[in-house]
């Protein structure tokens, strides 16, 4: 692994790690995160709602099994979670450039190359991810000669949903229900579940006005960044929710349905950032475990009377999703749509294709 | 909504009623594909009740473990693991329910005949956790296939058969090469792939022996092996705790198995796919706690075929904890007392939900540890049948580090996956396709001869992944041995290059050692390893220490399970340097002579160092142990117990002292080393070890005390030998430094037997000389355990063997207290002992055996450490040894216990297990060297009863009617002769080989003679009757070592094994069980508990 150029990952703090470059020999600087995840570096990259951030895997040994091919059915990703990587960058302990696998295209330090996007290998990730766990949230830069190539840069000072949505509104599938989705940063598994299930799937950009629209039911997608940036997007919910037509949001959309319905949301002490959430659902006896990745939650506390606690965090007892007393509007904080990690929840496409009364 | 969808399932095979009284089922001896991995998961179950406040009984005659220890569980009852035995348990406490899945495919097999004929019900119990019909369903092969078909869940085609007809029948539709599996059968017994029709009838005829039933399945060889470790509860919630995939491909049985976890070659979409599946498997069968789910995989697709579920705890839900930290069997327990998941937290972190999936943050692997080379004539090769004896497991940041760790770790004396002896392969192709124990070390050489990755995966099938992993050391071990040396100068700095590689190296998991060969080849000293170890320390690469806290640091967590690794730069814990640490080493992996009863000595040495206010820290490896679970410790280092891992943990902790004495050879053989380095050993003095070890030391101090041994020598050629066998004459036994093949030590009874082992498989030289020593018969065997504080003796315990010397002591049955021996022998060994204690100023437990013949004494040998029979003598006597023994290396006052041995109403008996079965070829027959892989103890109120329930314990059974004797030399036709009139007098039927007929007829005893199986004209041939399965017991006392001897005494002892028939080669065991059944039954023995005989 001599051959890797040696590589500097800067934390604001001014803690320096030291790495060998496996990706793009290109400065990068963004909010520096991580992922306790132990499958799935592909799917993470890809996610959109790591826009923004450097991602850390704490699963020490990464590349295993190459990178799929770039391929499509029905104008949507086979193995991908959008049309590009997301992350700014990739650090890792111990970077696998053999890897094994029929499916693989390529491997990991390629696509990065390909991508633009740098990566480290040879950091203590584990050391990594107990600063960044105690900080809530740090900036970082990649700098490979002087420590000035590029100055550090705070996702969270734009608009990230703006950035990654589509800008005008796709269609994909064929059914009589037709949905709309709220593209705050949609991963493509989202996509898949729904038109998998002979749905009309009309994607629309973050801040588009969908209320005049024709649907039967409302998807709020996940995203990245503060949920703050979105209040013309609670103000659409808002307007969508005065019909009864079901309401289904994810991570992002779990906090925008949350605002609309009077809530309010705070910065997470210790963010959720693994593939092994606990979550109960209240009043229940029901668990699942979960994808997870976000830094915001909701505070349920505020919530209009109409509304209800749906799930919570077994760790932390953080809100995991709310519910309408009445209506059909619902959302989790959760990833019920996987890739990466657990498939237990997603019978919520299910549900929420079944809520919708075809007119 | 979602309210049908997610309203829990109420499941009402478990009532509401309350459970006050538990019966919970231990899994008995150690043997092959059942070993320590079930005292951990009992001893977690017994934890969980005594959490509950629920009354626990315990079923374990396994004596050395430390479930059956006081304060586990409340009653403990020494007896088999049968249904008879089970039932009078019931029928006498009366439990609420009893708890199976804890005690292997034996608690299983049991709980499974038991609710078959409907004890459960006639005692109105229940059972806990999963239900016995969802056992039923993943035991019996076609109720799986069909319970799995409901779901379209694919399994292996397979065709369950009951004759040989239907076998072969089965075999041509699915086409060969096919597989064949014995159903209810633990570990893969008489399993086997069969590439043709002649194949499949010699291993089916075997198999049938084991089981009514046979699967006949087509094999997917070279399919990747994938395992889930799954919970539930009785709400429905599921888990996976972990996955695994095995480095050796589908074909050597998982037990067999390289086994890493998580999995490193699966994406997302497969990971989950299968986690899915195990969940909607273990959700259709009703598992309730723990299940393990096994697939075969493809490697070219996501098709995958269901192998089992094994619905109980098993050696990799005990591996799987170890490898995340989440403790399966605990939770397992508290499920089947009716809990949910989400009632429980997370026991590492304390303040987590236990309904969560680990995240790991390190690989860990697990490699097997077999003794092939203790049984004469076995089978080498691996695979589908399990015959491996221990594990190890291995922690690391890069898969190469754990790899050369664990290849460290399983003590064959390698020194990782290079820099090791050179091995001699003839047919390196061959060698590679068809694995045999030596397998991973085949893969090195391949790799140094020039082989790829490619080739050697065409010809293994494992996948390149794990291969090019290896040769990434290889790798570094020729940039190693090729760097100039020259260039680097060891005592100045600058070498900045040679840095890179030294920390790449370790990175990767090299030893100092391995580094220093690479780089001196055979010049490598002991000097060399420290050069390099303080060359590194100057330069600052170290080892760092990291936390295995089950959540990849997520949240924070208090947690004390921890390991070393290069890859990483900060230690995880803040060392207080406050010299109030006691390190106890433990014994690595299970191994032929060193098992579970030394987890046992290791932990109850950590309980009295907690006790008394010490910091108790546990270094070992084995995740088959109690000593590994993080409970049991103020700290666990789950790491090597070389010299560099031990220095480099105690350069951390600074410790008060380390305890060297509890682990058996492993730790003791350290000790010199350590005393060297000035590391503090606790009690006796590393000096006073060496001297008990050097055979010369040791000999001249018995000469100076004027205690008397068997004479020996130390010879390094022919000709000196023969002078001292015509000085001692035989028989002699031999103990050759060098072995080329087969046993390490002999008994020779003749010049020529003597000359064919020296010359044929030992090499004699100056470099490797040979210790000859007298072998004393018909002399009795006793053995000395005890405890002396500076040298006085505070306890001790005098037990007898069974066996007149020349059996193992590890392979004997032992009797305690002593009760056939003279005052005056027990007087004589008393002083002896005293004066050996005193001159060796012992401070500590150890051992003496001694040999009595008449009134004369002699010492064999003299361990100053703990002994195999410790946690059996204490456990009998009621004192515990260890307690007593690790107060005194602390320098704690002790009072000298009042009991005596001479005050028991009691005896207590340990008889060996032993695995023959699975050890295809190996001769069943005893001698010097040790080859049982576990033991049992069982109480009596005389004699007969506790040799009859330990000779039970261990598999053998009372004889209904024929009886075959061939009884080896005069000696033992003369030992036999009571016992066979006894035999005639109670209406059995005995049958003799030619000799043995003669010779009973001769002194009035009626037999059937029945030939040697090379007679072929003769019509009763011993070999068909027991194909016949004529015979209730065999006895075959092996008489000489002539050629035709040895070829039918072979044939008749292995296959009484093959065909299952209860086997004993030695007269005087021969003759104590025969009296033993003849004067008592099984009705006589009383179903009484521990505390019962002791109290």
């Amino acid at each position: 692994m001599h051959r890797y150029k040696p590589v500097r990952l800067i934390l604001e703090n001014g803690t320096v790690f030291h790495g060998q470059s496996f990706g793009a020999q290109k400065a990068s600087s963004g909010e520096v995160v991580f992922s306790t995840a132990m499958v799935g570096y592909p799917e993470s990259l890809t996610d959109p709602s790591y826009e923004g951030q450097i991602l850390t895997l704490t699963y020490p040994i990464i590349g295993n099994y190459g990178v799929p091919a770039q391929s499509e059915t029905d104008g949507v990703s086979d193995f991908f979670e959008s049309t590009r990587i997301h992350a700014s960058g990739l650090i890792v302990q111990d970077y696998c450039d053999d890897y094994s696998h029929w499916n693989a295209h390529q491997s990991l330090g390629d696509w990065l190359q390909q991508n633009g996007i740098p990566g480290i290998s040879g950091i203590d990730t584990r050391l990594l991810t107990k600063i960044l766990r105690e900080k809530g949230s740090m900036l970082g830069k990649i700098v490979f000669e002087k420590e000035n190539e590029i100055d550090f840069y705070d996702p969270e000072s734009e608009n990230l949903v703006a950035r990654v949505s589509c800008k005008e509104p796709v269609e994909y599938g064929h059914g009589e229900k037709k949905v709309v989705l709220i593209d705050c940063g949609a991963k493509l598994n989202i996509v898949r579940e729904l038109i998998k299930r002979n749905v009309h799937l009309i994607k629309v950009p973050w801040d588009y006005d969908f209320t005049g629209m024709d649907y039967d039911g409302l998807f709020i997608s996940n995203g990245p960044g503060n949920p703050d940036y979105c209040a013309i997007t609670v103000e659409h919910i808002r307007k969508a929710m005065q019909q009864d037509k079901p309401v289904f949001g994810i991570c992002m959309g779990n906090q925008l349905l949350a605002k609309a319905a009077g809530a309010n949301t705070y910065k997470l002490k210790y963010g959720h950032r693994s593939h092994n959430q606990p979550v109960r659902r209240v009043d229940s006896n029901a668990c699942f475990i979960t994808s997870q990745n976000h830094g915001y939650a909701v505070d349920e506390s505020l919530l209009g009377d109409e509304w209800e606690p749906w799930f919570i965090n077994m760790n932390d007892g953080t809100n995991e999703g709310i519910r309408h007393k009445t209506k059909p509007f619902f959302s989790v904080q959760f990833h019920p749509e996987a890739t990466g990690g657990p498939t237990d929840t997603q019978f919520f496409f299910e549900e929420f294709v079944k809520q919708m009364v075809v007119r | 909504m979602t309210d049908q969808i997610l309203a829990p399932k109420r499941e009402n095979f478990h009532s509401e009623r309350e459970i006050h009284k538990v019966l919970v089922l231990g899994s008995g001896a150690l043997k092959i594909g059942e070993a320590g991995e079930f005292d951990y998961s009992g001893s977690q179950a017994l934890k969980a009740l005594r959490e509950e406040g629920a009354e626990s009984i315990l079923i374990n005659p396994n004596i050395a473990t430390v479930q059956t220890s006081e304060g586990v569980a409340d009653k403990i009852y020494f007896l088999p693991i049968t249904p008879y035995f089970v039932e009078k348990v019931i029928a006498r406490e009366r439990p609420d329910g009893i708890m199976l899945a804890f005690g292997g495919q034996t608690a299983l097999n049991c709980g499974v005949a038991l609710y078959q004929s409907g004890v459960f019900e006639k005692y109105d119990m229940q059972v806990l956790g999963t239900p016995v019909q969802a056992i039923m369903d993943t035991e019996d092969r076609d109720l799986f296939v069909k319970k799995l078909d409901e779901i379209s869940v694919k399994t292996i085609q397979s065709v369950a058969v009951s004759t040989l007809d239907d076998a072969l029948h089965a075999a041509d539709r699915l086409g060969y090469p096919i597989i064949v599996r014995a159903a209810y059968a633990l570990g893969g017994l008489g399993s086997g792939f069969c590439n043709n029709e002649e194949e499949l009838r010699s291993l089916a005829a075997k198999a049938f022996n084991y089981s009514g039933q046979l699967l006949i399945e087509k094999s997917l060889k070279g399919w990747k092996e994938i395992e889930y470790e799954v919970v539930r509860d009785r709400y429905d919630n599921c888990i996976t705790v972990c996955n695994m995939e095995n480095f050796d491909p589908l074909g050597i049985h998982t037990g067999e198995s390289i086994v890493v976890a998580p999995s490193q070659t699966l994406t997302n979409s497969e990971y989950h796919k299968l986690r899915e599946l195990a969940i909607q498997i273990v959700r259709h069968i009703g598992i309730v706690g723990e299940c393990n789910v096994q697939y075969a995989f493809d490697p070219e697709s996501e098709d995958y075929r269901v192998i089992e579920v094994n619905a109980r705890l098993s050696r990799s839900s005990a591996l799987a904890s170890k490898a995340t930290g989440y403790p399966l069997a605990f939770v397992a327990a508290k499920l089947g007392m009716g809990y949910g998941l989400f009632d429980l937290k997370n026991s590492v972190t304390k303040s987590t939900s236990a309904f969560f999936e680990p995240a790991l943050d390190y690989i860990v692997v697990k490699i097997p540890r077999w003794d092939l080379g203790k049984f004469s004539g076995v089978s080498k090769e691996i695979g589908s049948s399990m015959k491996s004896v221990g594990e190890i497991m291995a922690i690391g940041r890069t898969f190469e580090e754990a790899m050369q760790k664990g290849l460290r770790m399983i003590g064959l004396g390698m020194h990782g996956f290079v820099e090791n002896k050179e091995l001699i392969i003839d047919d390196i192709d061959k060698a590679l396709r068809e694995p045999t124990d030596q397998r991973i070390f085949v893969i090195s050489k391949a790799f140094r001869k020039g082989y790829t990755v490619d080739q050697i995966h065409e010809l293994t099938k494992i996948d390149r992944w794990f291969l090019h992993k290896l040769h990434h050391i290889v790798l570094t071990a020729e940039t190693l041995e090729e760097y100039p040396l020259s260039l680097v100068d060891f005592e100045k700095n600058e070498h900045n290059d040679f840095d890179k590689i030294l920390k790449r190296a370790k990175q990767q998991g090299f030893s100092d050692f391995q580094i220093a060969r690479a780089l001196w080849k055979e010049q490598v000293d002991d000097e060399s390893f420290s050069v390099i170890r303080n060359y590194r320390k100057k330069k600052g690469i170290l080892p760092v220490v990291k936390q295995i806290d089950t959540l990849a640091a997520e949240y924070p967590a208090q947690t004390n399970y921890l390991y070393l690794t290069y890859n990483g730069s900060e230690n995880d814990v803040h060392y207080l340097g406050d010299y109030r640490s006691v390190i106890v080493l433990g014994s690595g992996a299970y191994r032929i002579g060193s098992s579970v009863e030394f987890d046992w000595c290791s932990v109850n040495a950590l309980d009295t160092v907690r006790k008394e206010g010490f910091r108790s820290v546990m270094v070992n490896y084995n995740p088959e142990t109690v000593s590994t679970d993080y409970d049991m410790c103020d700290r666990l280092y789950f790491d090597e117990l070389t010299y560099e891992r031990v220095m480099d943990i105690i350069e951390l902790e600074n410790p008060h002292g380390v305890i060297v004495s509890m682990g058996g050879q492993i730790p003791n053989n350290l000790a010199v080393r350590l005393d060297d380095a000035g590391v503090n050993i606790l009690g006796t003095s590393a000096k006073s070890i060496d001297n008990a070890e050097d055979r010369h030391k040791f000999s001249s101090m018995l000469d100076m005390l004027e205690i008397d041994q068997p004479r020996w020598r130390e010879l390094t050629t022919l000709n000196e030998i023969h002078h001292f066998a015509d000085e001692v004459g035989f028989p002699l036994l031999v103990r050759p430094s060098y072995v080329l093949s087969g046993a390490a030590m002999n008994v020779c009874s003749n010049k020529s037997e003597m000359e064919r082992f020296l010359t044929l498989a030992t090499e004699v030289s100056s470099k490797y000389p040979v210790v000859v020593s007298e072998f004393i018969e018909e002399s009795k065997e006793i053995e000395m355990d005890a405890v002396a504080q500076n040298g006085e003796l505070v306890v001790y315990a005098i037990s007898e063997h069974v066996e007149f010397a020349g059996v193992h002591s590890g392979d004997a049955t032992i009797l305690f207290p002593a009760q056939k021996i003279y005052v005056q022998t027990a007087r004589r060994i008393k002083q002896i002992t005293r004066q050996i204690a005193k001159a060796l100023n012992i401070t500590g437990p150890f051992n003496i055996q001694f040999l009595a013949k008449d009134n004369d004494i002699k010492v064999i040998e003299c361990n100053l450490r703990a002994s195999r029979s410790f946690p059996f003598v204490s456990k009998i006597l009621k004192i515990n040894f260890i307690e007593l023994a690790t107060k005194v290396m602390l320098d704690i006052p002790v009072v000298k216990p009042e009991k005596s041995a001479f005050d028991l109403d009691y005896v207590g008996i340990k008889a060996p297990q032993f695995s023959f079965t699975r050890l295809q070829k190996a001769d069943p027959v005893l001698g010097v060297d040790m080859a049982s892989t576990g033991e049992v103890g069982a109480i009596g109120n005389h004699f007969d009863d506790a040799l009859l329930t330990s000779m039970l314990a261990v598999g053998y059974r009372v004889p209904e009617k024929n009886i075959m004797i061939s009884s080896g030399g005069t000696k033992s036709k003369v030992a036999l002769l009571d016992a066979c009139r006894l035999l005639q007098k109670n209406g059995y039927a005995l049958y003799a080989t030619g000799g043995t007929q003669k010779f009973l007829e001769e002194n009035g005893v009626n037999s059937i003679f029945v030939a040697w199986p090379d007679d072929e004209n003769a019509t009763l041939k011993v070999n068909d009757m027991i194909a016949e399965k004529k015979f209730d017991l065999i006895i075959n006392i092996p008489k000489n070592l002539t050629e035709r001897e040895l070829t039918n005494g072979y044939r008749i002892r292995r296959s009484a094994i093959d065909y299952n028939i209860p086997l004993i080669t030695n007269a005087r065991l021969a003759s104590a069980f025969i009296n033993a059944f003849c004067r008592i039954t099984s009705e006589d023995i009383e179903i009484k508990h521990w505390k019962e005989y002791t109290d």
